[in-house]
């Protein structure tokens, strides 16, 4: 299979890589670019580890292809904290210890991010919909939902 | 395997007519990516549609609406005109997969897919949706109802494309509505679904009416039993009792893990009454 010569965005520097034509988003970011946060729980679209948001959608990038990219707009966790800086979510996801082994967390801060940015007010029931295509498996989603909405009153405030 | 991105029908149409393997057209692909995943297949050809003029756009014509084959559910869930004249289509839509799914997932993907489960149909064969389909031989509109054949199958020829679905603009005092029932809350497949559409006379009589059931039968069920049972009638109890009885005598389900026959000709019926009872609402009637 011949490669494809992909030019794209990536957390704002433009990035230029080379895929194989039936090789997802998730494993370019992994694999070719470094780009580890993002996660494979299913590789099927149902657990949201592998979140990110392409031209300000969220998607599961185990569900595009890497040559899909060409000439868009991707972020992923890594461009989520200003340096040393947390973002928000970030930061009340350590205080409210809203994870444990980690693996679905890039996800959910991804997701939550999307969430805030189109509904900064949400509901208790507006999250766990929102965040209803995350799924964890070890803290229960309880620390997760109070972190979101703490992040919200936070970001909200500033 | 090679992946394209046309810019244009004709070119798409060209390249999937042409190409001697095995050819999947690319939108959303959240059912074509878990498919090459799990190696049910492993196409030849990938076409991604997106990048074709107009095909990611809802446009609102003289005749009503028109959904290009790229539109993901997440971006008909966000247009105010279609929530407002086709309500039922556009919360069978937004119940598709989770927000990251409803990102990428379309309805013309949903149809082709031709799962006997999926959720759009059932609402958009009540709405009397059509799909515009150009192919090798030009372009034909048939009745969505036409296009899923059986499980995983369509009437689609080789080098057939549905570039959009047409929905027609609204009659006065008309409602559409659809309900599934799912063990659990959210995501996931429809065991039995409904979707009823419904245009009343200024006295709250059902003129015309459209109920299709999913999930119970090999492809999605026109039941045009179930729109006499409505049709010349107020919503009363007499004529939801009709309506839920023809429903679950329509249904040719399956038993399965998800739920027997039996359960699923009830609730077909129980589905049919309540989205005809939100339909009715939605245009009016009292």
């Amino acid at each position: 299979m011949a490669a494809i010569a992909v030019s794209t965005t990536i957390n704002g520097d433009n990035v230029e890589y080379l895929c194989q034509p039936d090789e997802t988003l998730l494993d370019v970011l992994r694999d070719r670019l470094g780009l580890t946060g993002a996660k494979e729980g299913c590789g099927t679209g149902d657990c949201g580890a592998c979140s990110i948001i392409l031209d300000d959608r969220l998607v599961c990038s185990c569900l595009v292809l890497g040559a899909e990219t060409e000439g868009r707009r991707v972020e992923t966790i890594e461009g989520m904290a200003h340096g040393d800086r947390l973002h928000p979510l970030q930061q009340k996801f350590l205080e409210h210890a809203a994870l444990q082994c980690g693996v679905c967390t890039p996800g959910f801060l991804i997701a939550a991010k999307d969430l805030l940015a189109k509904n900064p007010d949400p509901t208790e029931e507006e999250i766990r919909f929102g965040l209803a295509g995350n799924l964890c498996r070890c803290t229960g989603y309880d620390k997760i939902v109070r972190a979101v909405q703490d992040a919200a009153s936070v970001m909200k405030g500033a | 395997m090679r992946y394209i991105r046309p810019l244009s029908m004709e070119d798409a149409v060209g390249q999937l007519a042409g190409s001697p393997g095995t050819a999947a057209i690319l939108a959303g692909g959240s059912d074509l990516l878990v498919r090459m995943k799990g190696g049910f297949i492993e196409p030849d050809l990938i076409v991604d549609i997106k990048a074709i003029d107009g095909l990611g756009e809802i446009r609102e014509t003289a005749e009503g609406f028109s959904i290009g084959a790229a539109v993901s559910c997440a971006l008909m869930g966000e247009s105010a005109a279609l929530n407002r004249e086709w309500p039922g289509v556009v919360e069978a839509a937004k119940l598709i997969g989770s927000k990251q799914v409803q990102g990428r997932c379309t309805i013309v993907g949903n149809l082709c897919n031709a799962s006997p489960a999926a959720d759009s149909v059932p609402a958009l064969v009540a709405a009397g949706a059509r799909a515009l389909i150009v192919g090798p031989g030009g372009r034909r509109t048939v009745a969505v109802e036409a296009v899923p054949t059986g499980p995983g199958k369509t009437s689609l020829a080789k080098g057939e494309i549905i570039e959009a679905i047409l929905l027609d603009r609204r009659a006065p005092r008309s409602g559409d509505a659809y309900l599934r029932f799912i063990p659990r809350t959210e995501m996931d497949i429809a065991v039995v679904s409904a979707g009823v559409n419904l245009t009343l006379d200024e006295h709250g009589v059902v003129k015309s009416a459209r109920v299709a059931l999913g999930a119970v039968a090999p492809t999605v069920l026109l039941v045009e039993e179930a729109a006499e049972a409505l049709i010349g009638r107020k919503l009363d109890e007499a004529a939801l009792e009709r309506l839920g009885k023809v429903c679950s005598g329509a249904c040719r389900p399956i038993d399965d893990k998800r739920g027997t026959v039996e359960f699923r000709r009830k609730v077909a019926g129980v589905l049919a009454r309540r989205a005809a009872t939100t339909a009715y609402a939605r245009a009016g009637g009292k």
